[in-house]
């Protein structure tokens, strides 16, 4: 019975705790023993379990019954990016590896406050930078359904760890894909809020226009409880927006657009046949739909991640806390401390980053990306007059084999649906449609929703008609 | 114009970047930086009309307040300091008085 307890979703889980069916503390025990079996390496630490926490969940569950939160006594797995005060936040860098943080990110206080409990923290790649958890300093997250592969990245560990039901759900954090990405990969659901809706602060920056948290789970229904708890503005963020800051969305989808010139290219003929089958399931009417601006997308967006990420990961010197490596002269402790702290693609990303913000290329880089960026939202803005939600594939393949995609730029390459939402700071959601076989694995792969900033809600009925849920 | 990263350009960069980057990852790191930058200077031939590049997002403020009380955080982030003289944060010096 212990086992099958980790493998609840949240609301399931809810509901053996009211109906008195199990205890917070048998579920935490379940969840915990799984964490700790850990065969994709999903986690880089499982925590000890906090019993005032736990009595504390269990006592509300039983005074408060359907009144307490849904969150109330769920055990979570947190990316090692989201600060929990008093553990280890080490963005899986060799920099942060013994960093402990100092206060509680602002979407942990909200868990806390809403009785959830903290299981571990997961594997990522270093300071959220690649897309297939390989560039993580501790060793790479393996795919659950195929442990030749990758988990997808940057969140592989928190997909993995509620793929494999080592956790009930997780936090991951999305800069350009980095929660769909793992979830198409691993066969799960995983959502990238409207920016804004969730708080940055104790986030550990990326990107910092690009970067939200977001919930990875086993349903829609359990994306939507989280990001129910999640959402809201806070002073410690302000560039969480305001309340009436987007017009009032139903949450009906009549209307899905596709933007078919986009996925004539490169794409995996079994991915396009499922996204299609997957597609005229929904009963909706599907309009072919041009987004010009797609085309340049990618290229804008990773133009302004190095430039966001470089300078972001400057504050990383040495000094104040984190790796620190001392020499001759105080310069030789920051070259120190960052070359030996820093790994390789962390660096590559902070030295193309010096270079299209250096005084000669500005104007040729990032100025023209960030134009980039703006008709890229101008389009989706219109589309979004014709059309309730747009459709792709979340991956152009299933996940592929570790150590297959060693060239950075071929691993860039697999992003090309993902980064919009992140540039247009547009809700877009990933859930399971499918497997494909490869070599006699069949390899889960996703549909991606992307709805106007605000109407987060309709990602979640597009995606509840796709896993057949009743949300409404 | 597409920029044609070369040895010292990295280099250069690094050492922009307070990095080090040693002889044995230096081609590596140029023939990654011609093929990255090669990709994303799809953008130099894009025309696009310049100032309408406006995000969608507001700066929200926060009313003032009453700042937390003096030294609340102190303890643990000094914990964090790799050097320190009691509560204060010890570093290098950098300014000779000779």
């Amino acid at each position: 019975m212990e086992s099958n307890l980790a493998s609840l979703t949240i609301t399931e889980a809810a509901r053996k705790l009211r109906a008195k069916e199990c205890t917070v503390r048998e579920l935490w025990g379940a969840c915990h023993a799984a964490a700790k079996t850990d065969a994709v390496h999903a986690y880089l630490e499982v925590f000890d379990a906090d019993d005032a926490a736990i009595d504390a969940a269990q006592a509300r569950i039983d005074a408060e019954g359907e009144n307490a939160s849904v969150l109330c006594g769920i055990p979570l797995a947190i990316k090692d990016n989201i600060l929990i005060k008093g553990k280890v936040a080490s963005a899986a860098s060799e920099m942060l590896e013994h960093y402990e943080a100092t206060y509680d990110a602002t979407a942990i206080k909200k868990l806390r406050n809403a009785g959830a409990l903290f299981l571990g923290r997961t594997n990522m790649d270093e300071f959220a930078l690649g897309g297939s958890t390989e560039n993580s300093a501790f060793g790479p997250t393996t795919n659950p359904h195929d442990t030749d592969r990758v988990a997808g990245g940057t969140s592989g560990g928190s997909a993995a760890a509620v793929a494999a039901h080592t956790a009930i759900a997780s936090l991951g954090s999305d800069t350009g894909g980095s929660v769909r990405n793992p979830a198409s990969y691993c066969g799960v659901v995983g959502f990238k809020p409207t920016y804004g809706s969730i708080s940055r602060s104790g986030l550990i920056a990326a990107a910092s226009s690009f970067d939200q948290i977001g919930p990875i789970t086993k349903t829609v229904a359990d994306a939507k409880a989280l990001f129910d708890v999640l959402r809201g503005t806070d002073v410690l963020d302000s560039s969480t927006a305001p309340e009436g800051s987007y017009p009032e969305f139903t949450h009906e989808v009549k209307t899905i657009g596709v933007p078919r010139s986009l996925l004539e290219q490169g794409l995996d003929p079994y991915v396009v046949q499922a996204f299609n089958t997957a597609l005229e399931a929904t009963g909706c009417k599907i309009v072919d739909i041009e987004i010009p601006s797609n085309k340049p997308a990618l290229a804008a967006y990773y133009i302004i991640n190095f430039a966001e990420v470089s300078t972001n990961l400057s504050r990383l010197d040495g000094i104040r806390y984190g790796h620190a490596a001392r020499g001759e002269t105080l310069l030789d402790d920051y070259l120190l401390s960052r070359t030996e702290g820093f790994g390789k693609e962390t660096k590559r990303r902070i030295l193309l980053g010096t270079f299209v913000l250096s005084a000669g290329y500005i104007d040729a880089y990032y100025r023209k990306a960030v134009a980039a960026r703006s008709a890229l939202i101008r389009e989706f803005d219109e589309a979004f007059k014709t059309v309730d939600v747009i459709a792709t594939p979340t991956m152009p393949t299933p996940a592929f084999k570790i150590g297959e995609k060693s060239d950075p730029l071929s691993l860039y390459l697999e992003d090309v649906f993902t980064v919009t939402a992140n540039l247009t700071g547009m809700p877009a959601i990933s859930v399971p449609m499918g497997t494909v076989d490869r070599e006699g694995t069949k390899l889960p792969i996703g549909i991606q929703f992307t709805a106007p900033r605000g109407a987060d809600e309709r990602v979640f009925t597009i995606a509840a008609a796709v896993t057949g849920e009743q949300l409404y | 114009m597409t920029a044609h990263a070369t040895p010292d350009d990295v280099k250069k960069l690094a050492a922009l970047a307070r990095l080090t980057v040693s002889e044995e990852e230096l081609p590596a790191f140029v023939a990654e930086f011609e093929a990255i930058l090669g990709y994303v200077g799809q953008l130099e031939t894009l025309d696009i009309a310049a100032g309408s590049d406006i995000l969608p997002y507001a700066n929200t403020f926060r009313t003032e307040g009453t700042p937390h009380e003096k030294g609340v955080w102190t303890p643990d982030i000094v914990k964090a300091f790799p050097n320190r003289e009691g509560d204060a944060l010890s570093v290098k010096q950098i300014i000779a008085n000779d």
